[in-house]
């Protein structure tokens, strides 16, 4: 069984959706996130904050630099995540189509290399 | 064993058997840079022996057995191999020595088919990787047929078999119900090597390629009426390929051709699979592509051309895939059974959008010296001269202006 991350882009400017939308949404999240506990595949989902209350660290030196903010600012951001268990890319690619339909928003599928 | 072969002939088999051999090994090795290298490894002992020792009856089975063997070898050899060889041993019990049957291996290749084209790769890198894999053709061979780096086409075909592995795009023919969504993708591959093929007199090889993989698709997939009508539409069209160029080597418009110069053998073979495709009722774009060819194919000149079923099948076509350069095509075919003037209506409802495309201009110049327009025929021959610059077309056009 391989991993693979299925990851909601979100464009960075463009209307937010209204709340009737929003908990529109999250009802059909909920739902597939049920789906894919009961089809066994489901790791790990989480929605993300936006991306300016993000912190970068890096090496700089002997020191770590921390820096205010994203480490690249881009028209679109990683919204949330998704991990799943999956024997082959048809059927991560199954329930990526799943996601985009769910929210409205590209899904990138991407695999793990490894994973512990 | 037979007389000693020609090299020519060792290649001639090579090329044929390469695909089947690579698909049966990647079924027995799960991965496709070591059937590959395995298939190699066999051809090079093939090389060596079979101009001495005459080609074996069945020379695809013999370079199948060789390929495993070196390939296990090569295994044992290799520490990092141990998973994979307990893998391919354990999965191929007892017909080490035994010649490939038939069966296994026609899915083998139908499954080497769908992960080539499996739409998670790019169509270019689909293309690739069925001439590669399938079409047995090297690297270098299919850089030149797309006018492309033979560094970028190795990059290319590395980088798919590299995401295939790393993404585990599967090794697995498609379940009924995924195969509709799955095998446009699939014939859209071949048909692009055909028009490849086909766009310019110099590439006729990647026609023929194309031809090839097309009737392989037929015989792995008899009961898919598109893949007939791909078949079809492609034997149809290039059966007019010797009437395609004048003496002088310019370009010859369908109407203007000379039909006894088709190739009657590929224009009945391509009628053939036409009916075959209308018995199943089951119409798909390509079907009524061949079909549009098949009633031009059908008549002895341009002017008894049955323009009026040349129009029902546009219809039909739009109906089905919707795309402005079928308009066009089917106000071509209305300008014959209603006059240039109810054509031009719709030629010039479709401007906007084909502006940028030479032949929109060129059939609006046709209808409007059809109407006696002929100051607004010349601007529009200029227009569409400004729009390419295609030798041949350009050819065409000038001599239009007069």
């Amino acid at each position: 069984m391989a991993h693979y991350l299925l990851s909601v882009y979100q464009p960075a400017e463009g209307e937010p959706p209204s709340d009737a939308e929003l908990q529109e949404i999250m009802g059909r999240v909920a739902q597939l996130q049920q789906d894919m506990q009961d089809a066994g595949v489901w790791v790990f989902s989480g929605g993300l904050e936006a991306p300016d209350t993000a912190t970068v660290l890096a090496q700089g030196g002997d020191d770590v630099l921390v820096t205010d903010g994203p480490f690249v600012e881009l028209k679109e951001y990683l919204g949330g995540l998704t991990i799943i268990a999956a024997p082959d890319l048809d059927a991560a690619l199954h329930w990526g189509r799943r996601s985009t339909e769910a929210i409205g928003l590209p899904i990138e599928v991407r695999p793990f290399q490894w994973s512990p | 064993m037979t007389a000693a072969p020609s090299s020519a002939g060792i290649s001639r088999i090579f090329a044929e058997e390469y695909g089947r051999c690579v698909a049966t090994l990647t079924r027995v090795l799960h991965d496709i840079d070591l059937a590959e290298e395995a298939v190699q490894d066999a051809v090079t002992v093939a090389l060596t022996r079979w101009p001495a020792e005459g080609v074996p009856p069945n020379p695809g089975g013999w370079i199948v057995t060789t390929a495993r063997r070196r390939a296990l070898d090569r295994l044992r050899r290799d520490a990092v191999g141990r998973d994979k060889e307990a893998r391919a041993v354990r999965e191929t019990p007892a017909e080490q020595d035994e010649p490939e049957e038939e069966g296994p291996v026609r899915d083998d290749r139908l499954r080497l088919v769908f992960t080539c084209c499996h739409p998670a790769l790019a169509l270019p890198a689909r293309v690739a990787l069925t001439l590669r894999l399938l079409g047995g053709l090297s690297t270098p061979e299919i850089a030149r047929a797309f006018l492309v780096p033979e560094a970028t086409m190795a990059q290319r075909i590395v980088r798919a078999k590299n995401k295939i592995r790393a993404a585990r795009i599967p090794y697995r023919v498609p379940r009924d119900a995924d195969l509709p969504e799955r095998l446009p993708g699939v014939l859209a591959v071949v048909y692009l090597v055909f028009t490849e093929g086909h766009a310019t007199a110099t590439r006729t090889d990647l026609a023929a390629e194309a031809i090839r993989l097309g009737r392989l698709l037929a015989e792995l997939m008899p009961d898919e009426p598109e893949v007939l009508g791909l078949l079809a539409l492609m034997l149809l069209t290039e059966a007019r390929r010797p009437a395609r160029t004048g003496p002088d080597g310019t370009r010859v418009l369908l109407a203007d051709q000379d039909r006894t110069r088709w190739d009657r053998d590929l224009v009945r073979e391509g009628l053939e699979l036409v009916r075959r495709c209308l018995r199943r009722d089951r119409p798909g774009p390509y079907q009524v592509q061949a079909a549009i060819n098949a009633v031009h194919a059908s008549a002895p000149d341009a002017a008894s051309t049955d323009w009026h079923q040349v129009v029902a099948l546009h219809d039909q076509l739009l109906a089905l895939a919707p795309s402005p350069t079928v308009a066009l095509n089917r106000a071509v075919a209305l300008a014959e059974t209603e006059g240039p003037a109810a054509a031009l209506a719709i030629v010039d409802d479709l401007a906007e959008r084909l502006d940028r495309y030479h032949l929109l201009h060129a059939v609006r110049a046709d209808l409007l010296r059809r109407l006696g327009r002929d100051d607004e025929a010349r601007a529009a021959l200029d227009a569409a001269l400004a729009r390419t610059d295609d030798p041949d077309d350009r050819a065409l056009l000038e001599a239009r202006r007069g």
